[in-house]
C-alpha cells in the first residue's frame, strides 16, 4: 500500500540575521490512508514549521531546502507554483490552532466555504452552500443551514473549529494537516472533535497529521507517534511503542512529565533545562545538555536506531524491558 | 437602530450649540466690523446708525439670541459685504467646491488604494519602494507650493490647461456643474489633482498598512492552505476588511476638504465656498463666518452619520447603539 503522506528528508531553513536557521531538519515519516500520526514536541521543535513546509506555505525569509513531499505518490515539491495551489485544499488540507482567528470576521461562513468549494470544482454557488452545508452535517454541527448564514464571531469556540475542519474535508482531501487543533477549546469539546477525527479517518480513509505539544492528547488519538526536538525528529513507532516503550531519552522525560500519570501530593519530574535556541544547536545531539544519560559520545551525530519499526536518534537508546 | 439615530441627532444638536457659541464669542473677539466696512471719515450720525441697524449695540447674549431666533426662523443673516442672504451665498458657492472635492477624493481613492494594495502585497518591491517614497512627497510637499508649479508647468509654460478660475457651466440633472461640460473639465483637472495629492499619499499608506497587516493573519494563511489563489484571497477576503479604516478616512477627508479646500481654492482662484470664508474673515464678515461654521458642523455630523452605517455594513461584529 502506498502512503496518502510520504516526507522524506524534508529541511526547511530560514534565513536570519544570526545566520542559517534550520526548523526542520532531515525529518521524514510516512502515514497511511486512514492512520493518525501524531507529531508532538515542545514549542520552537519545529512542528508546525513542518506542517507549512508540507503544504508548501513557507514564505521569505524561509525556503523549503532538501526533502521530497509525496501525496498519493505525487511529489509537491516538484510541482510548478499553481498545480501546488491546485493541490492545496483539493489532496492536503490543514487546520489551525486558533478558531477565533482561522475565520474570516467579515464573511459569512457560507461565502467563505462556497469560495474553498468553488475554486477547486467549478459549480453553482447555490450548489456550493449544498455542498458546505453538507460538509458541516459531517462534523456534527446543528442546523448547519443556519450556520452557513452566520458570521464567525456568532459561533463558539467549538463550533468555529468544527467549521473549520468541515472546510478541511470540502474536497475529501487524502491528506489533513491538524495544528494544535484543538489546544484552544475547552477540554469536553476538545473530547468531542477528537471522537470526530478519529470517526473520519476511519470513514473518509484520510490520513491525519495531528501536530500538538500535548502527549496526553496524542496517545488516546492517535496510531503512530513522531516526537520531534530541535528541528528533528527524535524517536519514532506506533503509538503503542512510543507512550508504552520510550526509548529516547527525551521520549521518556515528556512522558514522566504528564501530571496524571502520577500519584497526588508528589513533586512532578521535570526535564531540567529549555529548548536549545536554533541557532545556537549544542553540536552533537541537540539533547545533550538536558539529557541524564549522555556521555562525551553525545558530541557526535546520533545515529538512527531502528528495532521492531521503532525509530530512535539516540547513542544511548533506553532498553524495553 | 432607530434609537442610535435619535441619540446621533441630540449628540449632533449638542455639538451645533456649543459650537455656535464658540464661533459666535471667537468672531465677536476679532474685531469690529463696522471699522472695515465703513469709510474712515464717515459722520459720527451714519456710524451710530449702522451699529444700530445691526445690533452691535447691544450685550453679546443678547446678539446671539437674536441670532439663535433667526435662525429658528430660517434665516441665517444677510452678508454685510454682499448684502444677500447668507444661505443663497454659501449655495451659490458650494456646487463650485463640492465638484472640485468629489474629483480629487475620486482621484486619491481610485490611484491610492490600488497603489497602496500593491505596495502592501508585495512590500519589498522595487514598485512598492517607489509607491510609498511618492506618498511622502505627496503629503509633505506643501499643496500651494505643488499647485504654483502645477500652474507654472500645464498652464503658463505649456499652456495645455486654463491657470484659474471654474469654467463654463452645463446644467446636469437639477443644478449647474462644471463637470458637465469639457472646459468645466479643463479647469477643474489641475486644483483637483493639486488637492488630491495629501489624500493620495494617506489613502496608499493607510492602505498598505493594513494589506501587510491582514497578509500575516491566520485566515488569509487559511485560505492559502484551501488553495486560494492570491488574487482571490485579495479581493474576496483582504479588500473587505481593510475597506473598515478606509471608509472612516474617506469620511473625514471628505469632510476636511468641502470645509477647508482653502489653499487650493485660493491658489487656483476657485470660486468655492473655501475662498468665501478666507474673503470673509479678512472682511470681517460676521454673519456668513458664523453660519458657514455652524454648517461645516453639520456636515460633519452628517458624514460621520453616513461611515457609521457604512461601517455596521461592513464589520458585522459592530452594533450601533443609541446614545454612545
Amino acid at each position: 500500500m502506498t502512503a496518502a503522506l510520504d516526507v522524506k528528508g524534508l529541511t526547511t531553513r530560514f534565513e536570519t540575521r544570526a545566520g542559517h536557521v534550520t526548523a526542520v531538519n532531515d525529518v521524514s515519516f510516512a502515514v497511511q490512508p486512514g492512520r493518525i500520526m501524531g507529531l508532538v514536541g515542545e514549542s520552537g521543535s519545529g512542528k508546525s514549521v513542518t506542517g507549512f513546509s508540507i503544504l508548501g506555505l513557507i514564505d521569505a525569509p524561509g525556503e523549503v531546502s532538501a526533502g521530497a513531499v509525496l501525496i498519493d505518490g505525487i511529489d509537491l515539491r516538484q510541482l510548478s507554483d499553481e498545480d501546488l495551489r491546485k493541490m492545496r485544499g483539493r489532496k492536503v488540507a490543514m487546520v489551525f490552532q486558533d478558531p477565533m482567528m482561522t475565520l474570516n470576521p467579515v464573511l459569512r461562513v457560507g461565502d467563505q466555504m462556497a469560495m474553498a468549494v468553488r475554486v477547486h470544482r467549478p459549480m453553482s454557488k447555490p450548489d456550493a452552500l449544498d455542498h458546505a452545508r453538507k460538509a458541516l452535517e459531517v462534523v456534527g454541527i446543528p442546523s448547519p443551514a443556519e450556520r452557513l448564514k452566520a458570521y464567525p464571531h456568532q459561533l463558539s469556540g467549538g463550533m468555529r473549529q468544527r467549521v473549520a475542519i468541515a472546510m478541511a474535508l470540502l474536497h475529501s482531501p487524502s491528506v489533513i494537516i491538524a495544528d494544535e487543533a484543538t489546544t484552544a477549546l475547552d477540554v469536553s469539546i476538545q473530547g468531542q472533535i477528537l471522537a470526530e477525527v478519529r470517526e473520519l479517518a476511519d470513514t473518509t480513509g484520510a490520513a491525519i497529521v495531528w501536530i500538538t505539544h500535548d502527549l496526553a492528547v496524542v496517545s488516546s488519538l492517535a496510531d503512530d507517534i513522531c516526537v520531534m526536538y530541535a528541528g528533528r525528529i527524535v524517536e519514532r513507532g506506533t503509538a503503542e511503542q512510543v507512550i508504552g516503550g520510550p526509548r529516547h531519552p527525551y521520549t521518556q522525560g515528556l512522558l514522566d512529565s504528564i501530571p496524571a500519570l502520577h500519584e497526588p501530593g508528589r513533586k512532578l519530574p521535570q526535564i531540567p533545562g529549555s529548548t536549545p535556541q536554533l541557532s545556537r544547536l549544542p553540536e552533537g545531539c541537540p539533547f545533550r545538555p538536558r539529557c541524564p544519560r549522555a556521555t562525551d559520545l553525545c558530541r557526535t551525530e546520533p545515529p538512527l536506531d531502528v528495532r521492531d519499526e521503532q525509530a530512535v536518534l539516540c547513542h544511548h537508546p533506553l532498553e524495553r524491558a | 437602530m432607530f434609537g442610535y439615530l435619535v441619540g446621533r441627532l441630540m449628540q449632533a444638536a449638542v455639538v451645533v450649540f456649543v459650537m455656535s457659541v464658540i464661533v459666535f464669542v471667537g468672531v465677536y473677539a476679532i474685531g469690529n466690523p463696522i471699522d472695515v466696512m465703513i469709510d474712515p471719515g464717515a459722520s459720527q450720525e451714519i456710524r451710530e446708525n449702522l451699529i444700530r441697524q445691526y445690533g452691535f449695540d447691544q450685550p453679546l447674549w443678547l446678539q446671539y439670541f437674536t441670532f439663535v431666533g433667526n435662525v429658528f426662523q430660517g434665516d441665517l443673516g444677510r452678508s454685510m459685504v454682499y448684502n444677500i442672504p447668507v444661505t443663497s451665498l454659501v449655495f451659490s458657492r458650494l456646487p463650485a467646491t463640492l465638484e472640485l472635492v468629489l474629483v480629487s477624493v475620486g482621484i486619491a481613492t481610485v490611484i491610492g488604494v490600488p497603489a497602496g494594495m500593491y505596495a502592501g502585497y508585495r512590500p519589498n518591491g522595487i514598485a512598492a519602494k517607489l509607491i510609498m517614497a511618492l506618498s511622502v512627497l505627496g503629503f509633505s510637499v506643501p499643496t500651494f507650493w505643488i499647485g504654483m508649479l502645477l500652474i507654472m508647468g500645464f498652464a503658463v509654460n505649456l499652456g495645455w490647461l486654463p491657470s484659474g478660475g471654474r469654467g463654463e457651466v452645463g446644467q446636469f440633472l437639477w443644478f449647474k456643474t462644471s463637470l458637465a461640460t469639457t472646459d468645466g473639465w479643463a479647469h477643474v483637472i489641475m486644483p483637483a489633482v493639486n488637492l488630491s495629492l495629501f489624500k493620495m499619499g494617506l489613502m496608499i499608506r493607510l492602505t498598505r498598512a493594513g494589506m501587510v497587516e491582514a497578509m500575516g493573519t491566520d485566515y488569509v494563511r487559511f485560505a492559502r492552505a484551501q488553495g486560494l489563489p492570491d488574487r482571490q484571497i485579495v479581493f474576496g477576503h483582504i479588500m473587505r476588511n481593510i475597506s473598515i479604516p478606509l471608509v472612516t478616512v474617506f469620511g473625514l477627508e471628505l469632510g476636511s476638504t468641502l470645509a477647508f479646500a482653502v489653499v487650493t481654492e485660493t491658489v487656483f482662484n476657485w470660486p468655492g465656498v473655501g475662498k468665501l470664508i478666507i474673503d470673509s474673515i479678512l472682511q470681517l464678515d460676521r454673519p456668513v463666518m458664523v453660519s458657514y461654521l455652524v454648517m461645516v458642523v453639520l456636515l460633519f455630523v452628517m458624514i460621520n452619520l453616513v461611515v457609521d452605517l457604512i461601517y455596521a455594513q461592513l464589520d458585522p461584529r459592530v452594533r450601533l447603539k443609541g446614545g454612545s
